[in-house]
C-alpha cells in the first residue's frame, strides 16, 4: 500500500544498482526532483528507459550511472542533441553504455503492453524503417487472419517508474492531467510506482469521472516536492522553463562545467530547492 | 534580406503553409513544419486540424511550442489523448492525412536520416533520432517535407534509414506492402520539388522568386531534375509575411519571457 515519504527515502527504498528505471514524462510532467534524488544518492548500472529521454538522463549518463539506455528520441526537445549522451555514445565518456533504440510507436505499445501482462506488442510499423536492422528486438508476427506482416516488440516491465503528477489525495489516489504521455501505462507496466506531487488536498470528490487517477494501490510511495518538475512543467501550477532548456545547451557542452554545474545544482542541493525555481513560472492560468 | 522584401526561409514557410487545406489533418514536426502548419491555421485553413505527438489534437496554439509538449498545445487542442492512444488510433489507424516531416539528411526519394551520421554503431554525431517519424512516414495518407537546402542535408546517400521515403524509388513502397503515398511534396529555401510519377525522383517544379537553377543545384549534394514547365512560386503576401513575423515575434517573446531560474 502507498506510503507518504520523504523523497530521499522513497528513492532508496525503491531503487537498487542495476535496476531497470523508468523516469517517465512526455516534455510536460518529467521527474526531475527524483532524478536528481537517484544521482545524489550515486546508483550505478541502471537501465534507463524512456521515450523521449532529455536532460534528466543526459544528466545521469554524463554522471555514470547507466549501463544501458532505451529509448525513442534522445534530444533536448527543439534545442538539439543531448551532449553528455553523445559523449557515451561516439566517444565511450565517462564511460560506453549499451543502446537500444526503437520508434515512439514501438516504445509506447511496448509499455502498453506492459501494463496489459503481455509478452510483447504487435503493431503496424517500422516498415522500411533502418532501426530493425540494428535493434535485434524488433521482430515480427504474421497476422493469423489476413496474413499481413506486423512488428513486434517486447514489452517494457520496469523494476521501478518514476512519474510526476500534480496531486495526491490524502489517501494517496493520485491524478495526471494535461498531456499524460505514457505516465499510466509506465506505472502499470512496473513493478514498482514512486510518484512526486506538487500538492496533497484532502479529496478527489469534486473531480471529472472520467479523468487520469492512478489508485493509490498501484503506486508504492509518493513524495510531495513542489516545483519537482523544473525546467519541464506541471500543467495548472507553472510553465515550462524553456530558457534552461537553451541553457543546458551550453551547460552539457563542456565537460567541467557540466561537473560544476552538477556539484552546484544537484549534489549540493535537496528536493527542497524546486519550490523555488519555478516561482517566476507560476501564472495564474 | 534580400531588396525583395523577404528571406529564402519565409519564403519556405510561406510556401509550405499554402500546401495545407482546411480540411486537413496534419501530424506536425517540430520546427519549420510547425511554423509552416501554424501561418496555414492563420490564414487560408483556419479549421485546419493540428497534432503533435504528445497526444495534442487540434491544437491552436498562439506561439510557436519549443517542443512538441508545451502546455499551449494542451491548453488549446480539442483533446489531449495519451501517447499510445496517439499513435495506435489516430496514427495507425489511419485518420492523418498530412504527415509534415522535417530532416537532418534527405536523399531524392524523400528517404530522411535523423538517426546518425556515420556508422550506426559508431557514429561520428549522435543525432536525436526518429521519435514518431517512423510510423508518421509510412501511416500518414501523405508526407510533405520541408527544409534548407544544403549540401550536406541533401546528400545522395543517406547514413541510416530513419524513415522510409520512396527507398529506391519507383514502386519500392509497394513491394513492402506500405499502401499510403509517402513523400508527395518537398519545398526548401529556394524551391518546390514534387516527386517523378513513375521514378519517384523529387522534381523541381517551381523556383522561389529570384532563384536560379544553379543555385539549386550548389546546395544540393544530387545532380538535380527540373520540370521542363518551371514555374515561379508567388512571393508570399503582405498577409501572409506579416502574419509569420508576427507570430515568430510572439514566440522569442514567450520563450525568452520564462526568464532563467536562479538555480535552473
Amino acid at each position: 500500500m502507498v506510503k507518504f515519504l520523504p523523497l530521499k527515502q522513497a528513492v532508496a527504498e525503491n531503487l537498487n544498482n542495476g535496476d531497470t528505471v523508468a523516469f517517465e514524462g512526455f516534455t510536460h510532467l518529467i521527474p526531475t526532483a527524483a532524478a536528481h534524488e537517484a544521482i545524489r544518492q550515486g546508483f550505478r548500472d541502471l537501465t534507463l528507459i524512456r521515450m523521449t529521454p532529455d536532460l534528466i538522463y543526459d544528466q545521469m549518463i554524463g554522471m555514470g550511472m547507466a549501463k544501458k539506455i532505451v529509448f525513442s528520441y534522445v534530444g533536448n526537445p527543439g534545442v538539439g542533441l543531448l551532449r553528455r549522451v553523445r559523449d557515451a555514445i561516439e566517444n565511450g565518456l565517462p564511460h560506453s553504455i549499451e543502446v537500444e533504440e526503437h520508434s515512439h510507436a514501438g516504445m509506447a505499445n511496448a509499455y502498453e503492453a506492459g501494463a496489459a501482462g503481455l509478452p510483447c506488442a504487435v503493431f503496424r510499423g517500422y516498415r522500411g524503417a533502418g532501426l530493425a536492422d540494428v535493434n535485434p528486438n524488433i521482430k515480427s508476427v504474421t497476422c493469423p487472419f489476413t496474413g499481413e506482416v506486423l512488428a513486434a516488440v517486447p514489452s517494457i516491465r520496469p523494476d521501478v517508474t518514476f512519474i510526476h503528477a500534480q496531486k495526491a489525495d490524502r489517501k494517496g489516489n493520485v491524478l495526471v492531467e494535461g498531456i499524460i504521455g505514457i505516465q499510466k501505462e509506465a506505472v502499470l507496466a512496473a513493478s514498482r510506482a514512486v510518484v512526486t506531487v506538487e500538492e496533497v488536498v484532502d479529496n478527489f470528490d469534486d473531480l471529472h469521472p472520467n479523468l487520469t487517477v492512478l489508485p493509490r494501490w498501484t503506486i508504492a510511495a509518493i513524495s510531495v516536492v513542489p516545483g519537482g518538475s523544473h525546467p519541464s512543467y506541471a500543467h495548472g501550477y507553472y510553465m515550462r522553463d524553456n530558457a534552461a532548456y537553451l541553457e543546458w545547451d551550453e551547460i552539457a557542452a563542456d565537460r567541467e562545467k557540466f561537473q560544476a554545474w552538477m556539484q552546484a545544482n544537484v549534489i549540493e542541493k535537496s528536493a527542497d530547492d524546486f519550490a523555488a525555481r519555478v516561482e517566476h513560472l507560476r501564472k495564474a492560468a | 534580406m534580400s531588396e525583395l522584401g523577404f528571406t529564402p526561409n519565409e519564403m519556405m514557410t510561406v510556401a509550405a503553409s499554402r500546401a495545407l487545406r482546411n480540411d486537413d489533418v496534419c501530424f506536425v514536426g517540430i520546427g519549420a513544419p510547425s511554423a509552416a502548419c501554424n501561418v496555414a491555421r492563420l490564414t487560408h485553413a483556419p479549421d485546419i486540424t493540428l497534432i503533435y505527438e504528445s497526444g495534442t489534437i487540434g491544437t491552436a496554439p498562439d506561439v510557436l511550442p519549443l517542443s512538441i509538449g508545451d502546455g499551449e498545445l494542451c491548453e488549446t487542442a480539442v483533446t489531449t489523448v495519451a501517447v499510445p492512444e496517439m499513435f495506435r488510433y489516430w496514427l495507425q489507424g489511419g485518420r492523418i492525412s498530412i504527415g509534415f516531416l522535417g530532416a537532418a539528411q534527405l536523399d531524392k526519394f524523400g528517404n530522411i536520416n535523423t538517426t546518425v551520421i556515420g556508422d550506426y554503431f559508431h557514429p561520428k554525431t549522435r543525432l536525436p533520432g526518429g521519435g514518431g517519424a517512423p510510423e508518421i512516414a509510412t501511416s500518414s495518407k501523405e508526407i510533405y517535407i520541408t527544409m534548407a537546402q544544403t549540401k550536406r542535408g541533401m546528400v545522395e546517400k543517406i547514413d541510416f534509414f530513419t524513415s522510409f521515403g520512396h527507398g529506391e524509388g519507383g514502386d519500392h513502397r509497394k513491394r513492402l506492402g506500405i499502401d499510403t503515398a509517402g513523400p508527395t511534396l518537398l519545398i526548401t529555401d529556394l524551391a518546390i520539388w514534387k516527386p517523378d510519377p513513375v521514378t519517384k525522383e523529387f522534381t523541381v517544379v517551381s523556383l522561389h522568386p529570384g532563384v536560379t537553377y544553379q543555385q539549386v543545384q550548389e546546395s544540393c549534394g544530387w545532380v538535380v531534375k527540373f520540370a521542363e514547365a518551371l514555374d515561379e512560386t508567388p512571393a508570399p503576401s503582405e498577409l501572409e509575411l506579416r502574419t509569420l513575423r508576427d507570430l515568430q515575434t510572439r514566440t522569442k517573446a514567450a520563450h525568452e519571457g520564462t526568464g532563467k531560474g536562479k538555480a535552473a
